[in-house]
């Protein structure tokens, strides 16, 4: 059945050059986008600092796996900066409860409007910027070790028999599993532990919080914690996948709110529909079908072009048109989040 | 003695003109008492002095003859009173469940017995206990936003403007809720725009002008009363 095996090899084709990527992509960016909904729900303005403040923690991590690797400590297969990842989760939230304490809290304190405190948060992603390049340069660092593949795309064809491979990087199977355990994780806590339901209270409805005893300081101080923890996992994840560069991470800032105001601004469920919405469209645009189309399609009408829809250069440009669109047509989101 | 009262109470937002001059209002257990006046009259500042929420500048708050007037919107809560604002008076994203679950956030016990009690008062919250808030009617919406205040285990509860905006018909039933509030021993002040309906339900009135008891009554006595009912009842 020659017909079945290109059927096959057409699936595994479009699991490894797409499914795959964009899974552990998307995930990347619904860490990145609950981080900024969180912020939105519950402090009330648009965190522009959300992609450098990724890159600090990242340098925090990229530093701490130096150190631990010249000490000789490895992580087995697995990437030693998963174990340098909590000495960077703490030095993120020091950060951004720092920031919180001299700039964000001035302004909540005043009862600012969204825009002003918005505006203060684009000065503190320039800071932030500032410090990463400062510390660590503008130049591309890779920092993943340990095994690059779970498999290989030649175990595959091993395996399988088949002319096509299926490579899963470890950073890739790293994301995705603890996406799936961070994500759960923070959907527990905001809807059965009573300080996330407290944090829930408190972003809907700030009096009555109040009248009810909620302490607005504590919520809060558990909403950068969580936001640090967000942060500093996604932006490892991007780079262990992608490797570290100062301006592919503020650059993210355009994917994440595209995602965010996606999925429905304020709806954490929606940040993480939203993450995979615009990683998948990225992925699905920017993809060149030939080699797929060459495996379905009879030999008389095979494809002498790519058949790419856009080439990758332009993938910010879907975010755009996606976001554009999403505003257009229904501008809650698809979660009926709030409209600014 | 009441069990709860605002004695000869000034009040005055930031340093402006005072809007409350010299006024006392009360109320006990298991009693209905009504604040209406003209708007403008001071009627929500009554009810943002005996809470905390705003400093009197003159008199005090007093609850079983306790002087409670330095004390802490919080600290007042954990005494026994609950405020049930007009707007804004629930978590709209939330199960009517949780919101009576954030409205004992400050207890430590076991509040499940307080839960079926609100429970047993609004048997249409049980119905709903695992809908949203914002998805119900604007009458089990302010069952919801009783149900909450309630959670506090509280002796008084003052209610600002229950029936401001919502249809005659859900008015007589937030007016029964009222009622069912009442006979369940806890003493009630509500502030009212309805002054007539709301009169005729209350066991105690105060007519405010301009920060002032002007008429102070019975509700019948105040319906009945010739002056009251030209100025302030529509004739």
């Amino acid at each position: 059945m020659p017909w079945f095996t290109d059927i096959l090899n057409a699936v595994v084709l479009m699991c490894n050059f797409m499914i795959v990527p964009a899974l552990s992509y998307g995930s990347q960016l619904a860490l990145g986008a609950l981080a900024v909904t969180l912020v939105y729900s519950v402090l009330r303005f648009a965190n522009f600092a959300q992609g450098d403040t990724m890159a600090f923690a990242t340098v925090v991590t990229i530093l701490s796996t130096w150190v631990l690797q010249n000490s000789g400590i490895s992580f087995g297969f697995m990437p030693t900066a998963i174990l340098a990842m909590p000495i960077a989760v703490i030095a993120c939230l020091a950060y951004v409860l720092l920031i919180d304490k001299f700039v964000y809290e001035y302004y909540r304190n005043q009862n600012s409007k969204p825009i002003t405190i918005v505006m203060a948060s684009v000065g503190v992603m320039f800071i932030t910027g500032g410090i990463v390049r400062f510390v660590l340069g503008p130049s591309h660092q890779i920092f993943s070790d340990g095994a690059r593949f779970i498999i290989t795309t030649r175990e595959f064809k091993e395996m399988t028999g088949l002319s096509e491979g299926l490579a899963i990087k470890t950073s890739q199977f790293l994301t995705v599993t603890i996406a799936i355990m961070l994500v759960g994780f923070v959907f527990y806590f905001l809807q059965k532990t009573k300080t996330g339901k407290a944090m829930r209270a408190y972003s809907d409805n700030e009096n009555l919080a109040l009248l009810s005893g909620i302490d607005p300081a504590k919520v809060v101080r558990v909403t950068w914690i969580l936001v640090a923890v967000l942060t500093t996992i996604a932006g490892v994840l991007y780079g262990l996948d992608k490797g570290f560069m100062a301006i592919s991470y503020h650059q993210l800032l355009l994917p994440t709110f595209a995602a965010v105001i996606v999925g429905g601004i304020g709806s954490p469920i929606g940040a993480i529909v939203g993450g995979f919405v615009i990683s998948f469209s990225e992925l699905t645009m920017t993809y060149a079908y030939k080699k797929f189309l060459i495996y379905l399609l009879p030999e008389a009408l095979e494809p002498s072009g790519l058949v790419q829809f856009l080439s990758t250069e332009y993938k910010f440009a879907i975010s755009f048109v996606i976001l554009v669109i999403v505003l257009l047509l229904r501008p809650t989101g698809i979660f009926k989040g709030k409209v600014i | 003695m009441a069990y709860l009262s605002g004695e000869n109470i000034t009040a005055a937002y930031d340093y402006s003109v005072p809007i409350l001059n010299d006024c006392s209002v009360e109320v006990n257990k298991g009693e209905l008492a009504v604040i209406v006046g003209p708007n403008g009259a001071g009627k929500s500042t009554v009810m943002k002095v005996l809470l905390g929420m705003l400093k009197q500048s003159k008199g005090s708050v007093m609850l079983e003859g306790k002087d409670i007037s330095k004390l802490s919107v919080q600290k007042r809560i954990t005494l026994g009173l609950a405020f049930v604002p007009q707007t804004d008076n629930v978590f709209p994203t939330m199960t009517v469940e949780e919101n009576l679950e954030m409205g004992a956030f400050l207890r430590t016990d076991d509040i499940s017995k307080t839960m079926e009690e609100v429970y047993e008062l609004f048997p249409i919250l049980y119905e709903r206990s695992n809908q949203l808030v914002g998805q119900l009617s604007g009458g089990q919406r302010q069952q919801a936003a009783f149900g909450r205040a309630m959670m506090t285990k509280p002796t008084v509860m003052l209610l600002d403007e229950p029936t401001a905006g919502v249809s005659p018909i859900v008015m007589d039933e937030i007016f029964g809720n009222i009622l069912r509030l009442k006979k369940s021993g806890r003493a009630v002040l509500m502030v009212e725009q309805n002054a007539k309906q709301a009169l005729t339900i209350a066991d105690k009135g105060y007519v405010l002008v301009s920060g002032s008891n002007e008429h102070t009554g019975t509700g019948k006595e105040l319906i009945a009363d010739p002056v009251v009912r030209k100025s302030f009842l529509g004739g």
